[in-house]
């Protein structure tokens, strides 16, 4: 017996568990399902909604006040063409990779740890990409002309101009909101049946019913739905590299020193990885700390998210060393003198140091167990990280464009309460939706969940009671369509908030 | 009873107004205030207004609202149209196409000289100013302030109507009261009645005062401008014993010497020109001319110099002295023994060209400096050479005009004056703080509010301004776009003014308000005033000798004069009948003379040439001269003048104390009169880049030392051995410490922002003229401290004074921060400078190899046209005028301070300006206009995403405003910066007298666009339908582009490089040849002549050239990633 607790202390250090406590399916659905479907929200949800509303009504001003008036209202100008605009945009889009990555690459690569939080890093994902989208539409001149910039047929015979990376901006961000949100949506189906089936209101049944598409859980469901689900994890995979390469292209393929420079792709690929692990570790901390969520994701997932950092965030120092290195090795002038003034001899080099603080210096605490093990510490440095991403997109954009060529035309930059309010105000509309997707939607995957218990397990590895009679796919039919498993569960578990 | 029509019949309303004679309608909506009509429509048309009005009080709101329709339906017929049926233009004016511009010869005058210009004109309406090249004072070449005088002529605050006591009032009552008043002045001769002008030169109003001086033999004519040529005048007594005005052949010079002289920012673009033809490099002449500045500010003069010296304003006159010493003039002895080397070299230099050289002085200078000048042109054998006499333009120049105001002043305090006519000028605001005519000085005692010892004042002017504030009577003035008049160039040449627009306030002019005074014929329209002074006076001849005759005028000739005139007055009774009914015939426009040909095709039409003497010829020749512009040979005879060497025992009296304070008029708005002008306002000064203020230049030296603009942060010294900068940042980034600023014990009353200026001399501080004015208009009002504050008539331009820090700061709105090209890789990529000697040595120095690196895509044939431009470095003196003259081609928007501090400034043109050498001690400034470079390979086109920005057949880089979604790319991408964006609506889409200024052939743009130079694209398409419709291919030369057109120094050329004959052709194989930026491989089609330094060896600062390695400087390090 004892030999037995040591060995399963053993196989837990090797392999730990991606649930904590003690699960069943039907506990898990509870759990989970509670969430969206329980009469009572949270005080906590309603400050935190009304908060998060409140500022994004800031972004609705502003982008009201920004086509009326015109981009002017910020504080854009000439040589500066670009700043918090495009600064936030590559900014969102970063923290939009995170999602994907961890929905399509880990799945295909196996890595059973993304079952919990995928769910809602891909709707973080979506939110982020409909935050960055925002910008490339508002800082244009004339927004409303913005569609101009796709390839439709037209009585101007006009089509965009291929060879221009902004178009290319265009397909990439577009094409990855639209498998994104595919990807998110196919995945929900299930568990969207599985609320479906346990909603009590007449209306969360009908609008459940109608998102779920009609699934019952059949075999065949499950298997076109594993297909589609692969399909598309195929499909996404491609895109978590290409979106921010073609981004860094923006930047790349202009002549511009500080942009001009062929380490941009995959160093901007790896900075989105970064940043966007750092804002499902700012999600996560807190989320399952309010909704007991502990028992999903673990301490186990904290700890790997913060080996993901590290890893991502040291390719992105290589980069910062390397772009400083092709600086001074090229032997350019321009080359030479944008790193020497980005990084000592220009009016923003504090900006740099702040960023290498933020992005080299404070993951480098992530070697250490006592930060990486500390829920705290990985919250702070996510936070830290979030910052630096940002700075380096201010350090790449505006540094470079701030003292280009020709002398005369140096300039200053310094934003306008507009440039903050519309950053301030897609945070603001971003955990909006984070908090509507809380309320309404399930944020972890119940039914992958569920694979992961031992109840789910059984059906591979031992040979138990129940192994001869289910495969598991249909083990979930079962669960689902039977789902309301609440009476079985009551007896079985009863979860904290039961009694409530 | 409001007739039930009056509700929504507007024409009804406008008919009522109609009757009331011709054009009055503006000035009578007072009269129409409380028809009952009136305030109907008022009410229909604008309910949310109609309170407003009822209200009484907000009159100028009621205007602002009725100003659209109103103003409308009469500024212009073609934009209103009215409700009856109308008539169709079937049989077309002749010389009028529609949609095809005419050029009319006009002349603008300042400081009494005459610039002669062509005004383009579609359908009626001036939209360009053009040079005249006829003209000996333009020679095609305009400056700043004549390309922006379009946009006085169209301000909408300008003055437009006739105010009695600040209330509207007509020309009738005007006429009624002044006539009256007139009346009862006869009785005493006119002993209390005064005029004052500004310098004049006009030969009609010259004539017409003096016909009033007879009328009136008591009263006086005094004429006063802050600007003017006292010192010249002074001087020429001084040194030749009678009065006398210069006029140089720099184009015949090889040294010259200015004393503090900017020859290239006076109106007289002429000596621009004049001094480019001399220092022109080519192949051809190697050998250019050499210019020495001595100076206390540097100036556009200073900063071409080959040798500078900066010294304080108190030294100037020994260093006159020891320069006149050392080049042995006789009975010169100097206290001055600094830059002894420095002087003695120069010296012997200048005698080394005998005969070749000038020395000149700046109108700032004492008298004794322009005394010396003349003795040193004496001795150095310039006389009749390079410089000759005429008699001075103005009348009475035996009197300055200083003490012409001074006369004044007393007059007015010692109450002897009742009638006091200001025509012109703005005496309340620009006149010596001890002279000056404000309220102050009429009022009998502290209580008199009236100002009640000048009974009688009257103002004419374009603005209501300071003075016209304290006048009872205000007229409008016509601007000389709209008025008749004549003026004499800097040469005596007579230039005739001629309208090219109907008022468009219904102003008088000058001359018409003079006439008022004449006892008969008082009532006449400004063309039969000058033409009848031009039949009397004949061509011919005479207007050689009326300068002189004017200059005696005076009651001692009065008895032979009246004779002349009486003689006149009969001959004007018996011939006004024809001019008359010319005039009645239709609006001035039709009576204006057309220049037949555009500037372009000039060599089609060879103006000038000599007038038909025969007697019965003057409508011929009326034509003839109105045509062209002026009258031919009308240039001053040489007038013979000696030197004596007697004034050099005349004591030089320097100002003592530590810091000195010099005064200059403003670079941009001149004396203050441009203050409302928007694109003067947002033009940067050319040397210190600053936009919408006036600041004190102080030395990096002196700065530091007063700890004034110390507590920049370190970050904005940045840029280390690539740019040190000279004055820390830019836009909204730069602040200015604020100053009390104190000379000769004044105050000027407002803090004073200090600005750091490279080539000041140390304890001295600049101060500029022309700002501080509290009734400018909405756009100058309120801008910058007042300088006049500081002046007096006895230290009128310089003085000791002191300052003391307030503690605050305040923004300058700088569009470049000031820059060290210290690094020779970056300036030989960017702007280069050699020395000439070294250059002619070494014609290789600069070579770019120009095979590059092949590229996956074919190479576009030109087969038609290939435009490019070359941009001549060493011609270039910086004057702007190629930055306003695109502002006004190019319909470009005025931003605003805020925005130019926010670095959005929208010109397509800019003048970089670019220092080399130490701060307290530096070579330059360099001046190199920027504009759109029309890339061959141009970085803007390939990252558009619409195709917005796009390659031309013909190689120009085209932008379609239409396409263009703003997301400026394309800027951020253009290593030359030369793209501007519409970040707001800079554009003013309202008010519609800037609707009438606009250029028709190019597109008003509007927010959220893309915009930059486009070689004036507009012209080339003019060019090429002329050239089709007569089949041949366009000619060199026949198409200038606004830039390349009004540059005095020609430093801009234009033209087809697939015509390897053509100048720009010919200029590209010019050694000094460079590509800007070349290592981009932009392939760029404006390139630029590098700049000379013709140094002279001898002299102490003489700079050794920096000896490069191998004939390709720098080349292998910058094109480190391949292409050899």
């Amino acid at each position: 017996m004892q030999n037995a607790e040591e060995l399963k202390a053993i196989q837990r250090r090797l392999q730990p568990p991606m649930v904590e406590g003690e699960h069943t399916f039907g506990t898990v659905s509870d759990k989970i399902g509670d969430l969206a479907l329980k009469k009572k929200t949270p005080f906590h949800w309603f400050i935190g909604f009304g908060i998060a509303f409140l500022i994004a009504q800031l972004l609705l001003f502003t982008v009201v006040y920004l086509v009326v008036t015109g981009v002017g209202i910020w504080g854009n100008n000439q040589p500066i063409g670009w700043a918090f605009d495009i600064i936030n945009f590559v900014w969102w889009i970063g923290i939009g990779h995170a999602g994907t990555l961890i929905s399509a690459i880990l799945l295909l690569l196996n890595q059973k740890w993304r079952t919990s939080i995928n769910r809602f890093a891909e709707a973080m994902t979506l939110f982020a990409v409909a935050c960055a989208g925002l910008f490339p539409l508002l800082h244009t001149g004339r927004p409303w002309l913005a569609y101009w910039m796709f390839p439709y047929p037209n009585t101007m015979g006009m089509w965009p101009q291929f060879r221009s990376p902004l178009m290319w901006d265009v397909f990439a961000v577009s094409t990855y909101a639209t498998v994104s949100l595919l990807f998110w949506y196919v995945g929900l189906i299930p568990d969207l049946a599985t609320l479906r089936d346990r909603a009590k209101n007449k209306y969360f049944k009908v609008i459940y019913g109608l998102l779920a598409m009609g699934w019952r859980g059949s075999a065949r469901h499950w298997h076109r739905y594993e297909i589609a689900y692969l399909l598309l994890a195929g499909i996404s995979t491609p895109l978590v590299l290409s979106v921010h390469s073609i981004v860094s292209f923006d930047f790349s393929v202009a002549q511009l020193p500080g942009w001009h420079a062929t380490i941009f792709p995959p160093y901007f690929v790896a900075g989105a990885i970064f940043a966007g692990f750092a804002m499902v570790l700012i999600l996560c901390i807190p989320l399952r700390k309010w909704y007991g969520m502990e028992d999903f994701i673990t301490h186990t997932h904290l700890v790997y998210m913060g080996k993901v950092m590290l890893a991502t965030g040291l390719i992105v120092v290589y980069g910062y060393a390397m772009e400083a290195f092709f600086g001074w090795y090229s032997a350019n002038e321009y080359e030479y003198f944008m790193i020497k003034n980005r990084i000592w001899a220009g009016p923003y080099w504090w900006f740099y140091w702040l960023l290498i603080l933020c992005n080299g210096i404070s993951i480098q605490f992530l070697w250490f167990k006592r930060f990486r093990e500390s829920t705290f510490w990985l919250f702070v440095i996510s936070i830290v990280v979030s910052i630096g991403m940002w700075l380096e997109r201010f350090v790449i954009i505006v540094t470079s464009l701030h003292r280009d060529f020709l002398p005369s035309s140096w300039a200053m930059y310094s934003p306008t309460i507009f440039d903050l309010s519309m950053f301030i105000g897609t945070l603001g509309f971003f955990f909006t939706l984070i908090y509507l997707f809380v309320r309404f939607l399930p944020i972890i995957s119940i039914f992958e969940v569920r694979t992961l218990l031992p109840d789910a397990q059984v059906a591979h590895g031992h040979h138990g009671a129940h192994d001869d009679v289910h495969d598991r796919p249909n083990d979930f039919t079962d669960g689902v369509n039977r789902a309301p498993s609440r009476e079985d569960a009551d007896l079985e578990t009863p979860t904290d908030d039961r009694g409530k | 009873m409001p007739s039930k029509d009056s509700k929504n019949n507007f024409a009804l309303l406008r008919d009522k107004i109609l009757q009331k004679s011709g054009k009055d309608y503006w000035r009578s909506v007072e009269e129409f205030a409380d028809a009952p009509e009136f305030e109907e429509f008022v009410k229909h048309e604008y309910p949310q207004h109609a309170e407003e009005w009822e209200d009484g009080l907000s009159r100028r709101n009621f205007i602002k609202v009725m100003g659209a329709s109103l103003a409308l339906a009469g500024l212009s017929g073609c934009v209103i149209q009215p409700a009856e049926k109308i008539v169709p233009y079937v049989s077309q004016p002749e010389e009028i196409v529609p949609g095809k511009p005419l050029y009319y010869a006009t002349a603008m005058t300042l400081g009494g000289m005459a610039t002669g210009l062509l005004a383009k004109s579609n359908e009626g309406r001036p939209t360009k100013i053009e040079g005249n090249p006829d003209h000996p004072q333009s020679l095609g070449a305009t400056d700043i302030l004549a390309q922006a005088s379009l946009l006085d002529m169209y301000d909408p605050d300008r003055s437009q109507e006739i105010l009695k006591r600040g209330n509207a009032s007509t020309w009738q009552n005007f006429m009624m009261e002044i006539r009256a008043r007139i009346d009862e002045n006869r009785v005493d001769g006119g002993a209390g009645v005064r005029f004052l002008t500004e310098t004049v030169t006009s030969p009609t109003m010259i004539a017409q005062m003096r016909q009033i001086l007879t009328e009136l033999p008591n009263a006086r004519w005094y004429q006063y401008e802050p600007i003017n040529k006292d010192n010249e005048i002074a001087g020429a007594k001084m040194a030749f014993g009678s009065p006398a005005k210069a006029i140089y052949r720099f184009d015949q010079a090889t040294r010259i010497l200015s004393l503090d002289k900017d020859i290239f920012s006076d109106f007289n673009v002429r000596y621009t020109k004049d001094y480019n033809q001399s220092r022109r490099y080519s192949e051809d002449k190697k050998d250019i001319s050499r210019l020495y500045a001595i100076e206390t500010t540097m100036s556009l003069t200073g900063a071409k110099a080959d040798h500078r010296l900066a010294v304080k304003p108190s030294q100037m006159p020994e260093i006159a002295k020891a320069i006149a010493a050392a080049l042995g003039v006789a009975g010169a002895t100097s206290t001055y023994t600094e830059n002894a080397q420095w002087i003695q070299a120069m010296a012997r230099d200048l005698q080394a060209n005998r005969g070749r050289s000038i020395v000149v002085a700046g109108d700032h200078q004492p008298p004794m400096v322009h005394a010396l000048a003349g003795a040193m042109n004496q001795t150095l054998g310039s006389v009749g050479a390079t410089v000759t006499y005429i008699e001075p333009l103005q009348p009475f120049p035996d009197v300055l005009q200083i003490d012409q105001l001074r006369t004044l002043v007393q007059e007015i305090d010692n109450g002897s004056v009742k009638m006091l006519v200001i025509i012109g000028g703005n005496p309340a605001y620009n006149t010596p703080a001890d002279l000056r005519l404000d309220m102050n000085r009429f009022k009998v005692d502290a209580e008199d509010r009236e100002g009640r010892k000048v009974p009688l004042r009257v103002h004419l002017g374009l603005y209501q301004n300071e003075t016209a504030e304290i006048c009872h009577w205000h007229i409008p003035e016509k601007h000389y776009l709209e008025s008749w008049g004549d003026a004499r160039a800097y040469d005596g040449t007579v230039s005739i003014i001629q309208p090219i627009i109907q008022p468009l306030y219904d102003g008088k002019s000058a001359n018409e308000l003079a006439q008022l005074f004449f006892r008969e014929n008082y009532d006449k329209k400004d063309y039969d005033i000058v033409k009848e002074h031009w039949q009397r006076q004949g061509f011919a001849g005479a207007p050689r000798a009326l300068a002189t005759s004017a200059a005696t005028n005076n009651q001692t000739q009065t008895n032979n004069q009246s004779q002349q005139t009486t003689n006149q007055v009969q001959l004007n009774n018996e011939q006004p009948r024809t001019p008359s009914a010319t005039q009645n015939q239709g609006p001035a426009t039709t009576v204006a003379t057309p220049m037949t040909t555009s500037p372009t095709n000039r060599a089609a039409n060879p103006a000038g040439g000599d007038l038909n003497p025969a007697a019965g010829a003057f409508e011929d020749n009326w034509r003839k001269v109105v045509h062209n512009g002026f009258v031919p040979n009308s240039a001053a005879p040489a007038k013979t003048v000696s030197a004596s060497g007697a004034f050099m025992n005349q004591p030089t009296t320097p100002a003592s104390g530590v810091l000195e304070i010099s005064i200059r008029p403003d670079p941009s708005v001149y004396d203050g009169r441009f203050a409302n002008n928007g694109w003067l306002q947002e033009l940067p000064n050319p040397l210190t880049k600053i936009t919408w203020d006036n600041v004190a230049l102080v030395s990096p030296n002196t700065a530091k030392r007063l700890e004034l603009n110390q507590d920049v942060k370190d970050e904005q010294y940045s840029g280390g051995s690539l740019g040190t900068t000279f004055v820390n940042t830019k836009g909204g980034n730069l602040f200015s410490d604020l100053v009390t600023l104190q000379m000769n014990g004044a105050e000027v009353g407002k803090p004073v922002p200090m600005w750091i200026a490279p080539g000041q001399p140390d304890d001295v501080i600049t101060i500029y003229l022309g700002y501080g004015r509290t009734r400018a208009g909405r756009i100058g009002t309120d801008l910058g401290y007042n300088a006049y504050n500081v002046q007096r008539s006895d230290a009128m331009w310089n003085g000791v004074g002191e300052i003391a820090k307030t503690g605050a700061n305040t923004a300058i709105a700088s569009t470049q921060i000031h820059f060290n090209l210290e690094s020779p890789a970056r300036a030989d990529d960017i702007l280069r400078v050699y020395d000439l000697e070294y250059f002619n040595q070494h014609p290789d120095t600069g070579h770019q190899h120009d095979h590059y690196p092949d590229s996956m895509y074919p190479r576009y044939e030109y087969t038609g046209n290939k435009w490019g431009m070359t941009v001549d470095l060493n011609s270039c003196v910086g004057c702007n005028a190629c930055v306003i003259a695109c502002q006004s081609e190019n319909n470009i928007p005025v931003v605003g301070k805020e925005q130019v501090e926010r670095s959005r400034e929208m010109h397509w043109m800019r003048i970089d300006t670019y220092y080399s050498g130490e701060v307290n001690d530096p070579d330059g400034p360099h001046f190199q206009p920027m504009l759109c470079q029309q890339c061959e390979l141009a970085p803007c086109e390939t990252v558009c995403p619409v195709h917005a920005t796009v390659h031309s057949a013909e190689g120009l880089n085209d932008m379609v405003y239409n396409r263009c979604i703003g997301t400026r790319y394309c800027s951020n991408n253009c290593p030359y910066k030369v793209r501007r964006f519409n970040f707001l609506l800079y554009q003013d889409w309202n008010t519609p007298q800037y609707k009438l200024m606009r250029n028709p052939e190019v597109t008003v743009r509007s927010r959220g666009v893309m915009e930059k130079c486009t070689y004036c694209t507009q012209r080339i398409a003019y060019a090429r339908i002329e050239a089709e419709k007569d089949d041949r291919p366009i000619r060199d030369g026949e198409i200038l582009t606004a830039c390349q057109s009004v540059c005095p120094a020609d430093a801009i050329v234009f033209g087809d490089l697939n015509d390897g004959n053509s100048r720009v052709a010919q200029l590209k194989k010019d050694p000094r040849n460079y590509n800007v930026l070349n290592l981009l491989n932009t392939q760029p089609r404006t390139t630029y002549l590098a700049n000379l330094r013709n140094q002279n060896k001898e002299m102490p600062d003489y700079k050794v050239p920096q000896v490069k390695d191998s004939g390709h400087p720098t080349e292998e390090n910058k094109a480190g990633d391949g292409g050899h």
